[in-house]
């Protein structure tokens, strides 16, 4: 086992990591801030994809099409919050998985409609098509960089917005408390539309720059939405630092259990038993990871409910 | 009151029994449910079956062995307990008289045994499970295309001819998949640095690209079918590996609908089939052309499967005059040999074809379409390792 292997996967994990966090950064927030569980976030992502695709075919730019889909889905995002989200506040658990979940497959089925249920193609951009040499012996994809890059930057800019401004007091306030919040004055429900928005331009970013390395297609969003949920438990539900150390902790776990167990399996099993167990275990170790981190902090690595 | 409201129920049972009677007494339609991946990754490969089957039918006359075809279409989203319903439903309300389409072998293995113990036949246009080649095979059950093993058997040869001493090899974690890896090594005679499954379905492969960079072998084998195909296929080239480790593929990963969305990194790649676009009989021209003048796009092997998959039932069905209850007849017809897009296909006793397997390049025309050339035959008349183990006559 090289160093530059490692290494190679710990981009992978980060990358991943860093691009689920942009999913689970507003679902964190919805969830801590007004209690409302929120399947539909992945729908929001999968409509991110869906946007980016069709504007970077029509415009031929790829970074067009980026920030094309991250205006349309905020602006979908506006409309579902004022029009949906907003009647299920008050609501208990229940009524809001339920409601929520029926907006996936308003979603699944209006997309279907819409581009039909063949994968949409996007493409990476020609410019960062070929691998960059980082090391004597470690070249890595152009397109995964840049990734990791747009994840770091909004990242950093996701912290600056919540521990540094006036607006980010209010959400963290919120997180906190809504009630106590409200009642020192917080506009509680502007700037709940306001998060939920920019929670959902941070899906589509996800959506539209994972679209080149996954497809883009109907349901993408359910399984990467069970991924995030994972991710913000494991962080704590509130809490957007969290969930970036939750969703790094998942990505990178993720990854090197495809990389690494099926071979540490050889080791210690015969082949056939290996290669079924290896897959197997790989694809349980993040609920592993949930389980383990809920037995020892019950509220996740960085609570924020006092 | 109560026996006026009775007799109306009376009257609307009588007269609908009576119109459905008059119905079936006018033409005995085959009904024929086809159950097939439409939505999803796997969902350009079930299209292009059900385009061609739908194509055969039209250049059939609309009928197969005489009679009328009705098809039915379900999706089964790649999800076994989705197939599984979609076919009971087939079986139990829709009364079909015959079940195709399945692409993926853990959908078909999941709803096998409900075909069959209805008694009814499930001619396979894909899915080719080693389950059903053995002690498993079953008077129901016919495959049209290949058994799972031998696109990637015919791939192990050519890696042993070209001596690559070292080959790393992946598959989806699902039956086709450890079939798959099975086939190649029982061919290949080179060493097997590292045997990977992933998750079927699985689209980003960046953590075992990162493995092969490391384990530096001379080859690798990748099957992945669909989108899990174009995806891994892409993120080799993106890697950088396409110059550095020869990538070797069944012809499901390098196929049109593959091409098409991978496009110039696809060039040179090698690749195994039991079919290609330029064989030369009359059956496969008249497909070929049709097909790309229907659907404007190039047939893959996928299509042409779907194409003899109907060719097969109306060869079935001719010789028994159309009647599906001669079980063993119908069953007997088709072994004996049938007309295809490959000329003409000979069966093994377990329902597999017995045929020959191509190599084919990926090279891009003056005109700069992308096509798959063939380049040699690699087995001639190549049947499967588990058909010793049939029972059946």
């Amino acid at each position: 086992m090289s160093v530059s292997l490692v290494l190679e996967q710990l981009l992978n994990g980060l990358q991943f990591g860093l691009m689920l966090f942009l999913l689970s950064a507003g679902l964190t927030l919805v969830l801590g801030m007004m209690d409302v569980v929120n399947l539909a976030q992945g729908s929001l992502y999968m409509l991110g994809a869906y946007f980016a695709a069709t504007l970077a075919a029509v415009t031929g730019s790829f970074w067009a099409g980026v920030a094309g889909s991250v205006l349309g889905t905020a602006l979908v995002a506006l409309l579902l919050e004022v029009s949906v989200l907003r009647r299920v506040y008050g609501a208990d658990h229940l009524t809001q998985v339920l409601a929520t979940f029926a907006l996936i497959l308003v979603f699944n089925e209006a997309v279907r409609a819409i581009w039909g249920p063949q994968a949409l193609l996007l493409a990476v951009p020609p410019e960062l098509s070929r691998p960059v040499t980082l090391l004597p012996g470690l070249s890595y994809s152009a397109y995964r960089l840049t990734v990791i890059g747009a994840g770091a930057l909004l990242a950093v800019g996701m912290f600056l917005l919540i521990h540094r401004t006036r607006l980010g007091m209010w959400v963290r306030a919120g997180a906190s408390n809504r009630r106590m919040a409200q009642a020192m004055g917080v506009p509680i429900r502007d700037v709940f539309t306001g998060v939920f928005v920019v929670g959902a331009a941070l899906s589509a970013v996800a959506g539209a720059l994972l679209g080149p390395i996954f497809a883009v297609q109907v349901g993408m969003g359910e399984d990467v939405l069970i991924l995030a949920f994972v991710a913000i438990v494991i962080g704590g539900i509130g809490s957007v630092k969290g969930s970036l150390a939750g969703s790094l902790l998942v990505g990178v776990v993720d990854t090197a259990g495809r990389a690494f167990l099926p071979s540490a399996f050889g080791l210690l099993f015969a082949p056939e038993v290996a290669s079924n167990l290896g897959p197997t275990v790989a694809s349980v170790l993040i609920y592993l990871l949930m389980a383990v981190v809920l037995f020892v902090r019950p509220q996740g690595l960085f609570p924020v409910h006092g | 009151m109560r026996s006026r409201w009775a007799f109306g129920v009376v009257v609307v049972l009588a007269v609908s029994l009576l119109v459905s009677g008059l119905a079936g007494g006018q033409a005995r339609a085959l009904r024929i449910g086809f159950v097939s991946t439409l939505s999803g990754g796997g969902a350009a490969l079930g299209q292009d079956v059900l385009d061609a089957f739908q194509l055969a039918l039209r250049h059939l006359g609309g009928r197969l062995g005489g009679l009328p075809v009705e098809v039915l279409t379900a999706d089964d989203q790649l999800n076994p307990d989705v197939a599984r319903a979609a076919v009971e439903r087939f079986l139990r309300r829709d009364r079909v008289d015959l079940v195709t389409g399945i692409i993926f072998s853990n959908v078909l293995l999941a709803v096998g045994d409900l075909v069959f113990s209805s008694g009814v036949f499930y001619i396979s246009p894909n899915a080719g499970p080693s389950e059903y080649a053995g002690e498993q095979c079953n008077l129901h059950f016919l495959n049209v295309a290949w058994q799972n093993d031998n696109m990637h058997e015919a791939m192990g040869h050519y890696a042993t001819l070209k001596n690559y001493e070292t080959a790393f090899i992946l598959a989806p974690n699902y039956p086709a998949g450890r079939d798959a890896l099975a086939g190649f090594k029982r061919f290949y005679k080179g060493r097997v640095v590292s045997e990977v499954y992933t998750r079927l379905g699985q689209l980003d492969y960046s953590a075992e690209i990162a493995q092969i960079r490391a384990a530096r072998p001379r080859a690798v084998y990748a099957f992945y079918p669909g989108a899990m195909g174009v995806n891994f296929i892409k993120q080799y080239a993106e890697a950088g590996l396409m110059q550095q480790v020869q990538l070797l593929v069944p012809g499901f990963s390098a196929d049109a609908d593959v091409i098409r969305a991978v496009g110039k990194p696809m060039v040179g790649v090698f690749n195994s089939s039991h079919w290609a676009l330029e064989l030369f009989n009359p059956i496969n021209r008249r497909f070929v052309d049709d097909f790309r003048r229907t659907y404007g796009r190039i047939p893959t092997l996928y299509a042409a499967q779907g194409y003899d998959t109907a060719l097969a039932i109306d060869h079935g069905l001719r010789a028994v005059a159309g009647d599906l209850g001669r079980k063993a007849d119908f069953r007997k017809a088709i072994l004996s040999g049938f007309d295809s897009t490959r000329g003409r296909v000979r069966f093994n006793k377990n329902g597999y074809p017995i045929q020959d397997y191509y190599l084919r390049q990926v090279v891009e025309l003056p005109n700069g379409e992308i096509v798959n050339r063939l380049r040699g035959t690699i087995f001639r008349n190549h049947g499967d390792a588990y058909a010793g183990k049939c029972q059946l006559p």
